[in-house]
């Protein structure tokens, strides 16, 4: 399990998380919902330590990872998780298939000899054909980068990733199908999952719990039967996508 | 306080560049493309200026002396001590900071703001073992390399002139220059180019990895690059000249 644990981060003045307390439960997959600029992203660039929180505990294994400065520690605590960036991130300077196989070489101890096999297994798990390693990122689509970054992920087999919109950009089967491929990595492996999204169709498919992020603060914590059955005003308007409710009025004060 | 932060900031990337290079593999491949590519990239380049360089000192140095003695007498000892103790290294140092090195900074700086340097954390490396060492290391060893042609295309250019504007016999040019240029000489302008080159390598990676703020970021972070790297360059050669001359080099 990992705890979140009284979690603070701002920019500036600018207060981002102001008092995260959340629980991540091993082999289950949880969702985190909330606008946009909520807080999302930084939360789990936090986890990875890409981002150093300014305040309050990250448990992974018995053991806070927010007060880790040795490097070697640092690059071990990131061993630990997988991480699928919401921009991609794709090396430009790479094929895509040099791109999935990147991680092999510092994280797995797979042969060279078999890195070919391996990148067109994995792309083949996102729903790509084998010539698109050949290509480099700038020839790709929008939703064909995401998949070939989430492809990156999925080869070096992380014990828990983390998720950052896996299924933005991608039309509607795309889209179904990587909620399916979240789904099979927890029932084969038993992956950790952390996923943010937009997509309510794939929260309230995929997930085991759902953390809804508002100002800073984890407002509601639940099942996605939670979820539907709420009469929370933020989250329901949030759930039933409506311009109209608290958050709008909240913006509208602002 | 501005440089003072951007100093400690590229401070502090050293000492992980000290740390990555004892506890990480080195990636001698991307060394082996960064070197190919640094020298490549700056060969043309350097080897034109050099030669003009040459020709212009030449001319230069033998009107003057011609205008006081009468005849154009120690022309290739003045070329040569001029381009093997401060030209070659600092004119190399100028072309690989504004070619090859504003190359770096805007690559390792598109890699920021687009995520690819966090990128390397989640996968295993970091920025430093996999793009810093690699590049420190091609910089060390190509900027040497480089100064050398840049002294022997600056020495053919003075020698040309010398020759055909002068009409200085070419056996003079060179007995000027071999009768009076020491091994000192030649380690005076080495040790120059090599912290010229440790120099460039600090400032263009540091200035890419601390870039910010879209396109418009990298292409101040390029420029501010390539102006620190030529004022370092330009203010280190005095002082390097006053301390290696005091050493007796
Ligand atoms: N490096 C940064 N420097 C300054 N402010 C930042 C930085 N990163 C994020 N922020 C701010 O923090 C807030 C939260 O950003 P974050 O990216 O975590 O939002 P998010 O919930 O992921 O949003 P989205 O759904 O649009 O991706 C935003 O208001 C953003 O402006
Ligand atoms: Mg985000």
């Amino acid at each position: 399990m990992i705890e979140i644990k009284h979690l603070k981060k701002s920019f500036g003045a600018h207060h981002v998380l102001r008092d995260v307390n959340l629980n991540i439960e091993d082999g289950k997959i949880t969702s985190i919902l909330g606008g946009s600029g909520s807080g999302k992203s930084t939360l789990i660039k936090c986890m990875m330590r890409l981002l150093d929180a300014d305040g309050g505990e990250i448990i992974v294994r018995g053991k806070d990872i927010t007060k880790v400065q040795n490097p070697f520690r640092l690059a071990a605590v990131r061993r630990h998780f997988g991480y699928l960036f919401q921009e991609g991130a794709l090396f430009d300077s790479m094929t895509v298939g040099e791109n999935v196989a990147f991680g092999l070489e510092y994280l797995t101890d797979i042969p060279k000899s078999r890195y070919a096999s391996v990148v067109k297994e994995k792309l083949a798990m996102v729903g790509l054909k084998p010539e698109v390693a050949k290509l480099n990122p700038s020839e790709l689509s929008g939703g064909m980068r995401k998949r070939v970054s989430l492809a990156r992920v999925l080869a070096v087999s992380p014990q828990c990733i983390l998720y950052d919109e896996p299924t933005t950009g991608l039309d509607p089967i795309m889209s179904d199908i990587i909620s399916d491929l979240i789904l099979e990595m927890k029932k084969k492996i038993g992956v950790t999952s952390v996923v943010i999204t937009h997509d309510m169709h794939s929260a309230f498919k995929i997930s085991d719990y759902i953390a809804f992020l508002y100002e800073g603060k984890i407002m509601l914590y639940g099942t996605p039967e939670d979820f539907r059955r709420t009469d929370n005003p933020y989250v329901r308007q949030f759930v039933d996508g409506s311009s109209h409710g608290p958050i709008q009025m909240k913006l509208m004060r602002d | 306080m501005h440089w003072l932060d951007q100093t400690g900031g590229a401070a502090d990337m050293v000492r992980s560049v000290g740390f990555w290079l004892v506890h990480a593999r080195f990636e001698f491949k991307q060394f082996v493309l960064q070197s190919i590519t640094i020298g490549v990239d700056s060969f043309g380049v350097t080897a034109l200026t050099s030669l003009f360089t040459g020709m212009v000192l030449a001319l230069q140095a033998g009107n003057t002396i011609n205008n006081i003695f009468g005849d154009p007498i120690f022309v290739g000892t003045i070329v040569s001590f001029s381009l093997i103790r401060e030209l070659g290294p600092v004119l190399t140092g100028v072309v690989v900071a504004g070619r090859a090195g504003a190359a770096v900074t805007a690559h390792i700086g598109t890699m920021a703001v687009t995520e690819q340097l966090d990128a390397l954390h989640t996968l295993g490396t970091n920025p430093t073992q996999y793009l810093i060492i690699p590049r420190m290391g091609a910089f060390l060893l190509t900027m040497p390399v480089l100064t050398v042609f840049s002294n022997i295309f600056g020495v053919i250019g003075g020698y040309l002139v010398a020759v055909y504007a002068l009409e200085v016999p070419g056996e003079v040019y060179l007995n000027d220059i071999t009768t009076f240029m020491g091994a000192s000489d030649f380690m005076h302008g080495f040790i120059k180019s090599f912290i010229f080159a440790f120099m460039v390598a600090a400032v263009c990676c540091y200035k890419g990895i601390s870039t910010r703020g879209g396109a418009e970021g990298v292409g101040k972070s390029t420029t501010g690059a390539v102006v620190t790297c030529i004022v370092l360059i330009l203010v280190l050669d005095y002082f390097l000249t006053a301390i290696l001359t005091a050493f007796g080099i």
